[in-house]
């Protein structure tokens, strides 16, 4: 389902003296559908920034980077959009939302935007966000005001109103507590059950343990420093 | 799929002062596209050149026509481009006095657009400017008040209510929350989008303002002296900028 091919990366920074860093190179794996494989590494290694290139948000300098039947390397932006809003799906570590709009449309803003009637999109988004223990009283209000921790499974239930096919999952977990990172997992669990392919960070090694199949160390893929 | 808006080489100079140079881009049914830049990088000139206020010295503007299918706006007749720009084109204009008839009511506004492509009915037409003031958010009670007597946001609301009456499928936006606070600006904001999305609409938003086109937009072009000089998915030339300028134009954004 994901599938990279010698994916390298490097930052040109031309208005701090036209700085290079090279961040990693050659990265080639595949995700298959109902597998789940953690990055792993340390800070600074790459992870979110391999992650962010499989979403499109960075660009890639060479290499590819297919899902499904689209190389995200070379794809028009209009196709981007079109993979975001049907086939990959990506939970960062941080919400962003337009200020005003309530919480229960931010959650059912995706499967709006794929056309799914108002009346059923708000049932999933209610759904979600009882089972994720959001208070039923904060679903009129924005969440720009909440705590981190229900901010997070906000974002968290707006990830997976929609069954994408494909799954990024940055931090999933950070900031929860045992109860609602128990909730989580299941809903990944699930995900896997119904084939998604899904890429995760986690620094919970439990959580690794329990819901991933294989770790990729990104460290490996660092570049080579010239003697 | 055939693009909505096919823009194909668009120059204008200003006597040896470049404008815009060779812009090229096509534009799908149902995106919004931002454009920023500095002031006098050419941006308000392209959106000009585009909307047929100014002609261009070079190149087309193609539009997909729902009667004739693309046909090039540069070269069409005068008619036929007012005519487009009463349909299906919208104009929000950064100064809310610039696209209301100030001396007129609020539901007048609104129905002069209506009467302009062959409304005649008055119950029909005030009635479809009150539920444009609701869904625009200004009281229905004021249907009859001068723009005059409205703040700065409802003004711009209302240019809103009124360019997107007769249901266009292209609307330009030169700085559409200029001169706005933050506040209302987030509610225009929020509008907006809501608008874009249930009415399929596409659009061409000019701006200096980084957030507002990550709010809104698809897609991104960064002008600098008239040129485009990167081009792509908003959020990839925000996050990861390439060119020298737009690094520079992300990285001067104070943080709240």
């Amino acid at each position: 389902m994901i599938d990279l091919k010698d994916v390298s990366k490097t930052f040109t920074l031309h208005n701090q003296g036209s700085a290079v860093i090279e961040v990693i190179s050659n990265v080639s794996f595949s995700v298959a559908a109902g597998e789940c494989v953690a990055l792993t590494g340390a800070s600074g290694a790459g992870k979110s920034t391999l992650m962010r290139m499989i979403y499109g948000n960075y660009l890639t300098q060479s290499g590819a980077i297919r899902i499904g039947d689209l190389d995200v390397v070379t794809a028009q932006p209009r196709d981007i959009i079109a993979l975001r809003r049907e086939v990959l799906g990506y939970v960062s570590q941080f919400l962003r939302v337009v200020p005003r709009v309530p919480t229960l449309e931010v959650v059912a803003d995706p499967l709006r935007a794929l056309g799914v009637p108002a009346e059923d999109a708000h049932r999933r988004a209610m759904d979600l966000l009882t089972l994720l223990n959001i208070p039923e009283h904060l679903w009129t209000l924005s969440p720009t005001t909440f705590s981190g921790g229900e901010q997070q499974r906000v974002n968290i239930a707006r990830g997976f109103a929609h069954s994408y096919p494909a799954l990024l999952l940055d931090e999933p977990t950070a900031s929860l507590d045992a109860a609602n990172r128990d909730i989580v997992l299941q809903l990944i669990e699930t995900a896997k059950a119904r084939g998604a392919a899904i890429i995760g960070i986690f620094h919970d090694e439990a959580a690794r343990a329990r819901i991933c199949d294989r770790e990729i160390d990104v460290s490996l893929f660092a570049p080579k420093v010239a003697a | 799929m055939t693009p909505l808006l096919s823009v194909q080489e668009i120059s204008k100079s200003y006597g040896t002062h470049i404008g815009c140079a060779d812009v090229s881009f096509d534009l799908y049914p149902g995106e919004v596209m931002g454009i920023v830049g500095e002031s006098g990088s050419g941006k308000s000139t392209l959106l000009n050149c585009l909307a047929g206020h100014i002609a261009p010295d070079f190149g087309r503007v193609v539009f997909d026509t729902r009667i004739d299918g693309p046909k090039d706006t540069v070269t069409m007749s005068e008619p036929e481009r007012r005519m487009l720009g009463r349909t299906d084109w919208a104009f929000v204009h950064q100064h809310a006095r610039d696209g209301l008839r100030m001396g007129v009511s609020a539901g007048g506004n609104v129905g002069e657009r209506l009467m302009a492509v062959g409304e005649r009915h008055y119950g029909d037409i005030r009635h479809k400017a009150a539920d444009w003031l609701d869904r625009v958010e200004i009281d229905t009670d004021r249907i009859d008040d001068r723009p005059t007597t409205f703040s700065g946001g409802m003004q711009q609301r209302l240019q809103i209510a009124r360019n997107l009456v007769t249901g266009p499928r292209l609307v330009f936006m030169d700085e559409p929350t200029g001169g706005l606070d933050v506040s209302v600006q987030a509610r225009l904001l929020d509008l907006l989008r809501g608008l874009v999305r249930d009415m399929g609409l596409s659009a061409i938003i000019v701006t200096h303002d980084l957030a507002v086109v990550r709010l809104l937009a698809d897609r991104l072009m960064v002008m600098k002296s008239g040129h485009v000089v990167e081009a792509g998915l908003t959020d990839q030339v925000l996050d990861d900028p390439q060119h020298a300028y737009s690094q520079l134009l992300v990285s001067s954004v104070l943080q709240v």
